[in-house]
Order: structure tokens, then sequence, then C-alpha cells
């Protein structure tokens, strides 16, 4: 009864999505306030509908309705109730209605917080929003309905992959898709501006926030994944190139490029027609990333759609609404005048620099992603590209970054001088070789990339640092100390994102440079030792779990004679899945990792062990946090509550922070 | 607790990646197999290197990848070999030839259309603004710089 409730929903929100789309849409152009009034509870009817077919189906999945087909294919009655839940959305119908669902939510939340957006700008981005619904809703009825039912209901389902059985990623996509179809809120307001034919500094700083909030779920969606990754798939790699971390990453970069972008249409109303591109294709590389996933064309990990109908319905959507809105942008872009002047040094032309950067850095992760599939069609080759290519393709574009990021960070608005910039940064720039030196004398080997590394992290974040200091102005450090706590919420979340951002980069160096691998048969009771440290295996035991069977190893991790922890590698295997997985056992720390995994046992005796020392591995995650920390604090900053010529607060803190 | 022993026995997971008796003694040689076999793809599975798959094909090569290593090739040799046997599919770092030069080429291209554009755009802001004014005099700087001081 429920599941036909939920899926009756379904179909209504998908009318009421048909009606917002058309209605408001008209009323804007013929200046109906009755017409342009429908979007706002219509929004609100949309999202209630569809959280509530959401909440049908995730029911079933916690109750194992096994009449449902989904729930059979994707769950079993022994799964932990954790699992059942996120077995929600671990499966492409789920998914899909977890993404229409969060489109929904935005839409709604735009209705809410909008009060003070002038009625046709309101109404068209309700409305354009709605359309993006509509498409989906569309795409979830005809072509992957998660509401099926079984004429015949089996005892038992087949249960969720068991990689995907995990607290990490059972997060993850939520995560990710907040960050993705939060895109669908900039783009929404870029079409509708389109339209009006206006941008101005208030449409910027509405647009900001949603940009703001979008960017930071994705980073600590594509940070969730990352850390999954590391300690699932048993060998400790964070980051593999694969076409479907890539369809995230894309998303990611040109959010970021965006956010910076629309700062200078706030702040200096230039940039304007290029930022409503951005705008566009940053929502368009979420719409790739989807189709990417969904159909299946790039083999990956993560396809688990392999079906061509839904491949080419996703893409008709994507054709639809980027081509729709590229037409649109090259047909109204003219009517942008930018306003604001500057010179060359300028922190206008910074941001232009950081975004020439980050846009060029996802084209060459989509030419990368992409190439596989152009060299088999147009000259029949078929090759990989893999992750040689995109480190050697995609590093320069991140050094170069790091390098011009504590320098344009520094430069005042309209006209600079690049010396007073540099001269700040004097200190910075002779501490960062120091600590690249220091780095290079203490390694054993002749890699320069940690000491690299290190001195390019540490030059963004003290750069950073002297960024934060010099927002409080001159005078006596004591009086400059009491400012600090008093800057607005944006000058301490561009340090905290900017400092994060150089914690990443040398975290990934030191790891990349640094990692210590130990590969052996280890005989249980026979010590060994990698890299300071003193391993044990001390016992092998077979363990039943809720719906795995397990081989635990039990190893003591020791350094100069003192035990730090006792480590249990797992070998699990799932019989319903038939999928066996390994479950590294990690001793973590602030500065290192020890990550252990167990494999076969030997005929001789022993077992296969092995032991990775990662150094500063929890900082590639921890810099990812930072990141997203920063954008939290920028959008806490009351200049995006008190919009231009408002009557009350846009409440861009309205967004919700889980 | 036998029938357990026997399930696992039957349904025995695929060994881990390298293996303690593929490691070859000379630690220079290991070091290049290991280097090579991070750039040749597995080709049974999804984007995943020989070094890094569980895969038994996986093994054969990195077996073979060490095989000819001791038999005295240098690298590019060995990757010629594997290559010539399984097409330019397996490797994970694709060649310049033909045209995939497009590929290597894309970013630096980009990079510098990119730059002249923005460089375009920023001497056209520079010179509106030029036009707009001039910033401080000399003598306005030195006024400027006394009131900040005092």
């Amino acid at each position: 009864m429920i599941t036909e409730l939920g899926h009756f929903a379904l179909i209504l929100a998908f009318v009421v999505a048909v009606v917002q789309m058309v209605v408001p849409m008209v009323g804007a152009a013929q200046r109906w306030p009755g017409w342009m009034a429908v979007a706002e509870p219509a929004a609100m009817i949309q999202f209630i509908l569809t959280l509530f077919s959401f909440g049908a189906l995730m029911w079933a999945f916690v109750v194992s309705d096994f009449s449902l087909q989904l729930v059979v294919m994707n769950s079993h009655s022994l799964k932990p109730l954790i699992y059942k839940i996120s077995g929600t959305w671990g499966n492409h119908e789920g998914s899909m209605l977890l993404w229409v669902l969060i489109v929904t939510l935005f839409g709604a939340m735009a209705a809410a917080f909008g009060g003070n957006l002038p009625p046709t700008l309101k109404a068209r981005v309700l409305a354009v929003q709605s359309s993006i619904a509509v498409a989906f809703f569309a795409f979830i009825l005809w072509t992957s309905n998660p509401f099926t039912r079984l004429a015949v209901p089996p005892f038992d389902g087949q249960d969720l992959n068991p990689l995907l059985q995990d607290p990490g990623l059972a997060f993850h996509p939520p995560f990710l898709y907040l960050g993705y179809v939060g895109l669908s809120m900039a783009y929404s307001f870029a079409v509708a501006a389109l339209i009006e034919g206006r941008v101005d500094a208030a449409w910027a700083r509405w647009v900001r926030p949603w940009t703001l909030a979008a960017w930071v779920f994705l980073t600590i969606g594509i940070a969730l994944g990352s850390w999954w990754a590391y300690y699932e798939l048993g060998w400790g790699g964070f980051w593999f190139w694969d076409p479907v971390e890539n369809a995230s990453f894309m998303p990611w970069l040109l959010a970021g490029a965006l956010l910076h972008s629309a700062i200078v249409v706030e702040k200096r109303e230039a940039l304007k027609s290029w930022t409503i591109l951005l705008a566009i294709l940053a929502f368009g590389f979420s719409l790739i990333g989807t189709f990417i996933v969904r159909s299946g064309v790039l083999t990956s990990v993560h396809a688990f759609a392999n079906d061509p109908e839904r491949g080419v319905f996703i893409l008709m959507i994507l054709a639809f609404f980027t081509g729709g809105a590229l037409t649109l942008y090259a047909a109204r872009a003219r009517l942008l005048e930018a306003k604001g002047v500057f010179g060359i040094v300028s922190r206008e032309s910074a941001l232009v620099v950081n975004n020439v950067l980050l846009a060029v850095s996802a084209m060459v992760v989509f030419v990368g992603t992409m190439w596989p599939l152009v060299a088999e069609m147009a000259f029949d080759r078929k090759l990989s590209v893999g992750p040689p290519f995109f480190n050697m393709a995609f590093t320069p574009f991140m050094v170069l970054l790091g390098l011009a990021l504590p320098i344009g960070a520094l430069l005042p608005w309209k006209r600079g001088k690049l010396g007073r910039a540099v001269h700040s940064l004097r200190f910075v720039a002779v501490l960062a070789v120091a600590l690249g030196a220091l780095a290079w004398a203490m390694q054993t080997g002749r890699s320069a990339l940690g000491p690299v590394g290190l001195a390019l992290g540490s030059w963004v974040v003290f750069g950073a640092l002297v960024d934060l200091w010099s927002r409080t102005g001159r005078g006596e450090t004591g009086s400059r100390i009491a400012r600090l706590a008093r800057l607005p919420g944006a000058d301490w979340g561009k340090t905290v994102a900017h400092a994060g951002l150089g914690v990443t980069i040398f975290a990934v160096a030191g790891l990349t440079a640094w990692q210590q691998e130990d590969i052996r048969v280890a005989q249980v009771g026979e010590p060994f030792d990698v890299g300071g440290y003193r391993l044990t295996l001390e016992d092998v035991n077979r363990v039943q779990g809720p719906n795995y069977m397990s081989t635990m190893g039990t190893v003591r991790l020791q350094k100069a004679g003192r035990t730090l922890a006792m480590l249990n590698p797992e070998k699990r295997m799932y019989p319903v899945a038939n999928m066996p997985t390994t479950e590294a056992a990690i001793d973590y720390r602030f500065l290192r990792d020890v990550y252990v995994v167990i494999g076969d046992p030997q005929e001789g005796g022993g077992w296969v062990m092995r032991t990775y020392i990662k150094p500063f591995v929890n900082w590639i995650w921890g810099g990812s946090l930072l990141m997203a920390l920063g954008g939290l604090l920028s959008l806490t900053d009351r200049r995006f509550r008190v919009a231009a010529g408002a009557r009350r607060s846009v409440n861009a803190t309205g967004l919700p922070a889980e | 607790m036998r029938w357990l022993l026997l399930i696992l026995a039957l349904l025995a997971g695929p060994a881990l990646a390298v293996q303690p008796d593929e490691v070859l003694d000379d630690p220079v040689l290991e070091d290049r197999a290991r280097e090579i076999s991070k750039g040749l793809r597995c080709l049974v599975c999804r984007n995943e290197s020989i070094d890094e798959s569980n895969a038994s094909l996986a093994r054969d090569l990195r077996l073979l990848v060490r095989e000819r290593l001791v038999a005295g090739d240098s690298d590019t040799q060995v990757v010629d070999y594997v290559v010539d046997r399984y097409g330019e599919y397996v490797l994970l770092q694709p060649t310049v030839r033909g045209a995939n030069w497009l590929l290597w080429a894309a970013g630096p291209a980009m990079l510098i259309l990119a730059l002249i554009l923005a460089w375009m755009f920023l001497r056209g802001r520079d010179s509106a603004a030029g036009a707009e004014s001039q910033g401080l005099s000399d003598e306005e700087q030195a006024r400027l710089d006394k009131i900040l001081k005092g």
C-alpha cells in the first residue's frame, strides 16, 4: 500500500513539476502576478511529494518488502539496518530518485528563502529548476521505475554489493548529489538571468551562496569517496582517475572557478558573461557525470547500470539543457554589459588566472576521460588513458595554481602593485624553500617530489595566513590580534579554504614520495620489521559476521619494544553476493598510517601479508575538510544575508549543513 | 565448523595483487618490474594496473614482465614485448603516435589559448581603466602615506 502511494506521489510530483515549469514562465513573460505566484507553492508541493515517494521506497527497504523488484535485487533480510537504509540509494533507480529529490529540495529552498528576489526572476528561476525536475521525473518513470512490483516475491533478496556495505560509502552518494544537483541552482539562476537579460551585483550575491554550498557538499562527497577507496579497496590508493571519479572532479573544478568569478561579478560587476557560461558548464558537467555513471559508456567499477536505453535518455537530457542554455547564451550574452574596469595587476586579473587554470584543468580531465571513446570511434584504436597520463597532464596546473594563489590573494581590487604583494610574502617564500631543503636533506631517496610538495604546500598555507594577517590592517600587534576575531566570515573562509588546498597538495606529494611497502609470507608468531615498526602475526581465526564469513588475522604493531596497537585485517566472503572483500586494518595516526592487509594461506605455512607505511595520508582528507570548512565559514558571512536592496535577509545560511 | 572451512576453500577469493613468490631477489630489478607494472593495464579488470589487480591474468603478466627483465630486456623492450602481444590497450599511458598527439597537446594548447584570450580581455579592461582614472599622482601618494603613518 505504502509502495503504491509512493509511486502515485512520484507521478503527482511529475505533474506538479510540469505545471511549475510552464505557468510561472508564461506569467513572468506576461507580467501576470497570479501566474508567477504559482511557482512558490508548487515548488513546496513538488518537494513534499518527492520526499514522500523517497520515504516510501526507503520504508520498503527497511522492512525488506521483497515484492519490490528493486529491494530483491539490492537487499537482504540479514543486512544491518544502516545498509538497508543506504541500499535505497545504492542502486540505479533509487539513486536517481535521490537525485530528483535533491533537485526539488533546492527548488523548495529557493522558494522559501528567495523572498526578496525580484518576482519575475524568482518565477523564472523556479520554472527552470522545475524543468530539470521534469526531465528526471520522466527519466525515472519511463526507464527506471523503482516501484516495479514482482508477481511472485522471493523469500529473500540478492544482497547489496558488499563493497557498498560500508559507512563511508553509505553517505558518499547523498553528499555528492547535494553537490552535483546544487549546481542546478546556479544553472537555473544563469538561464533565468539570460531570459531577463540582466546580471548585476545583486544577482551574483544570490548565486554565490548556492554555488558555495554545492561546492562544499561536492568537496565532502569526493573526500568521502576517496577515503572509502583508501581503506576498502585493499591497497591504500586514494585517487585512481577512474572515469566516475573524474565525473565528480570536473564539476568540482568548475564550481571552484565559478565561485571565484562570481566574486568578481558581485564586487566589481565584471566577468558577467563568463560567469554565466561557467554556471551553465558546471551543471552541464554534472549532467555529463550522471551520463558517464548511469550509461556505463566508459567501463568503470561504478557503472552498475549498463543500459543503453537509459544512456540515450540522459544524453538527450544533457543535450537539451546544455545545448539549450548555450544557444540562449549565444543569443543573449551581448546584453550583459560589463561595468567594472581594472588594471592588469589587480585582484580581478588574479581571479581570471584562477579561472583559466581551473577551467583548463577541468577540460584536460575531460579530454583524457573521453579520449578512449573518441579514439575508438574516430580512429578505430582501442586504447587506455590511465593515471600516468592524468598525473602528468593535470599536476602542472595545480602547481601553477599553488604558486599563483598567495600572490593573487594579496593583490588589491582595481589596481595593485605586484612588488608589494611579493614583498609581504618574502618570509613565506624563504620558509617554504627552507622546509623543502630540510626535507631534501632528511630523506633517503633522490626524488624531488616530496621536498617540492612540502615547499609548495607551505607556500600556500603560510601565504593564506599572511593574507589573513594583512586583513587586520595596521597598528600594534595586540590590536591587530583583537581585530582578527572580528574579521568577516568570508575572510576566515578564504584563509581556511586556501590553507586546506595547501595541506592537500603537500599530503598528496608527501604520501606519493615517502610511502613504504612490504610484501611477504608471514609465519604466525615470527616478527618482521617494516620502516622502523615491528609487526607480528599472532593468530588467524575464522569469524562469522552477520551476512559474511571472515578470515581475521591478529597483528601486533610495535615500535621500539612498545606495543602501539593490535590490528585485525580481514578477508571477508559474502556468500549471497558470492563476493570476497579485503578489510584492511589501519593504525591511524596524525603523521602516518600503518596499513595491514592479510592474504591467502601458503602451502608451506604462513600467510601472505602486505604492510604499508603511509605518511601524511590523513592530511589529504584533513585538507579537503578544511576546504569544506572554509566554504561553510564563508557562507556564515552576514553580507550574504543582507543582499543589495533587501527588505529582509536573503538567508543564505538557511541551506542545510548536514 | 568443517563445512565452513570447506566453503571457504571452495570460494577462496582471488589472491592479492603482487604475491611474495613473484618478487625478484634483485631489488633493483624488482623496482623496475613494479614501475613497468604500474603502467600496464589489467585487461580483464576495470581501470586497474596489473600491479594493483587481483586477477590471475594480471599475475601472468606480472610474471611475464619479470621473466623478460631477468632475461636482460630493457624497460622499453619489455613494454614493447607486451604491447606486441596485447595491443596498445594495455598501456595506461597512451603513446604520442598517430592521433594521440591531439590528446597530449590538448592541455598546453588550451592553456595557451585561454591565456591569450584572458590577456586580450584584461588589456581591454586596463585601457578602459586608463581612460577613467590614472590612479594617484606622486604627490597624492605621498600625502596618503603620511596620513596612514600618522
